[in-house]
């Protein structure tokens, strides 16, 4: 697989580290009613669909920036490559 | 029709016109009294152990292809109960136990073959925690032998003992361990089953389950709707998907784990050989070819087909253990999907729905656990309570604290 860095251009997907599902970006608030519950989903809990998946990839042997890739489960096909920043910045963290 | 050798010379005799299909194909009926959702090894297990031991008559097997397409053909035939954890070891001992009984109990030749395992320890603190290891399969009463590098010099002359970078300083043994071939155990388990009267129902697809006040009565599928006072869902690789038209989320994330096989050799590899600074796993089929693997890709993918980095990857563990292998050519590579659990550990338990249980996260560790996993599945199903070395395997157990996390790297799937 090549990922279509924002900044770097096409780089091979071994280059980098995998986390898993870009949810992992909006970590509960522990400090809310039921935080308890929203951390145990959190931690553990995945939606692992068939078909489009937004994920996190660690460009550990690169610039060592985090990617939300959304890529396809069924075909290895990426459909969209974002810096995880960014999207976080645009979901209200860093406020 | 019961195979023996005499009935194997008389066929020969007289043309072998006396064969018949081991399964019928029958439509379903409109309702059962268990419904096992997948036909693959464990789902086939299941249902044998319920006809032939648990005394439960009307059940269907549902698979959506054929039985035994998915995983149960795809992995690389290892049995071995060399595990450590009191949640685990008793279980995949009870499955060892069944593996060596299985051939007689169901009359077919499953060709399991007790060549033993063999895992390489390359350091002193990996040497410590294979004696812990090995205590603890004895304690579960499985068979483990500790060998220094003269016993293994004897045993397998061609490992790279003096590597620079990993030496071989001996192995922890399980003589019981081996290999079974793969797809004669679902074809077993399935004539077992239908000869006590399961219905094997194949290219029948589920595709939503009928769930009303919190009760699951039924199952709907390409070919109608279909009742039922229990529903066993066995489709580990595709665990989510399934789940998710009961509008269930599951500690579960899907990826590929790739396999390969050289072309034939000579006999070279007694048993099992794993390298213990790398992830890389090898033995001979009795063709002759050298069946490996290793690691998984490590993102989330249903796919059936794996990518380069990790062929490489696999093949340099290879290299370093085993330098002989670099002559031979590889034949094929394939791709089956995992149910890579939160803490690498099986699930065998009811569900929050009344009726519908669930039987899964079996990582790439289903095979060997097949008889255990239909047998325990089976227990629960037919008494309502989990088997006793079943107990932690449980859906709730992220929730409790009680994680069976055998390599210890927590809730990162890709990792176990």
């Amino acid at each position: 697989m090549i990922i279509n860095h924002p900044l770097l251009g096409p780089r091979d997907a071994a280059e980098f580290y995998v986390m898993g599902d870009a949810d992992l970006i909006n970590r509960p608030d522990p400090d809310a009613e039921g935080a308890a519950e929203a951390f145990y989903e959190y931690a553990y809990l995945r939606d692992n669909p068939a078909g489009e998946h937004r994920e996190l990839w660690y460009h550990e042997q690169g610039d060592r920036s985090w990617l939300v890739v959304t890529r396809s489960t069924l075909t290895h096909e990426i459909m969209n490559v974002e810096m995880a920043r960014d999207v976080a910045l645009a979901n209200g963290r860093g406020q | 029709m019961r195979y023996s050798a005499l009935k194997i010379f008389t066929e020969g005799l007289t043309g072998n016109k006396g064969w018949k299909p081991v399964w019928r194909e029958p439509e379903p009926k409109k309702e059962y009294d268990v419904i096992i959702v997948g036909g693959g090894g464990h789902g086939l297990a299941t249902a044998y152990y319920l006809s032939n031991k648990f005394g439960v008559k009307n059940v269907a097997v549902l698979e959506k292809g054929w039985i035994g397409s998915g995983n149960v053909g795809r992995n690389t035939t290892i049995i071995r109960s060399n595990y450590m954890l009191p949640g685990n070891e008793p279980f995949y001992e009870l499955s060892m136990k069944l593996w060596e009984g299985l051939e007689q109990d169901f009359n077919y030749n499953a060709m399991v073959s007790q060549r033993g395992i063999l895992n390489l320890y390359h350091t002193d603190p990996q040497r410590d925690a294979y004696v812990r290891r090995g205590n603890a399969m004895l304690m579960a009463g499985a068979d483990a032998v500790l060998l220094d590098q003269d016993q293994l010099r004897e045993e397998c002359p061609f490992l790279d003992f003096d590597n620079a970078r990993f030496p071989i300083k001996g192995g922890l043994a399980q003589r019981r361990g081996g290999t079974v071939r793969h797809d004669a155990v679902a074809w077993g388990y399935a004539r077992g089953a239908d000869a006590k009267g399961v219905d094997i129902i194949q290219n029948c697809e589920v595709t939503g389950f009928d769930i009303e006040n919190g009760v699951c009565r039924g199952v709907e599928t390409s070919k109608g709707s279909i009742k039922a006072k229990k529903i066993a869902v066995c489709v580990a690789g595709s665990s989510s998907r399934v789940m998710a038209k009961a509008g269930m989320r599951l500690p579960i994330e899907s990826h590929v784990l790739q396999a390969f096989v050289s072309e034939g050799l000579k006999p070279v590899i007694p048993g099992v050989i794993t390298f213990g600074a790398g992830h890389f796993y090898v033995s001979q089929s009795d063709k002759g070819g050298l069946v490996f693997g290793g690691d998984i890709d490590g993102y989330n993918t249903y796919a059936q087909r794996g990518n380069l980095p990790v062929v490489e990857d696999v093949c340099e563990g290879g290299m370093a253990i085993m330098p002989m292998i670099g002559r031979a050519r590889l034949l094929r590579s394939w791709g089956g999907i995992m149910d890579m659990s939160m803490d690498g550990s099986p699930f065998i338990d009811k569900t929050h729905i009344e009726g519908l249980h669930f039987n899964g996260g079996w990582c790439y560790g289903g095979f060997k656990a097949t008889p255990a996993s239909g047998y325990c599945y089976a227990h629960l199903l037919a008494k309502g309570e989990p088997h006793e070395v079943a107990t932690e395997m449980r859906l709730d157990r992220f929730k409790r604290g009680a994680m069976i996390d055998e390599k210890g790297v927590g809730s990162q799937p890709n990792l176990h």
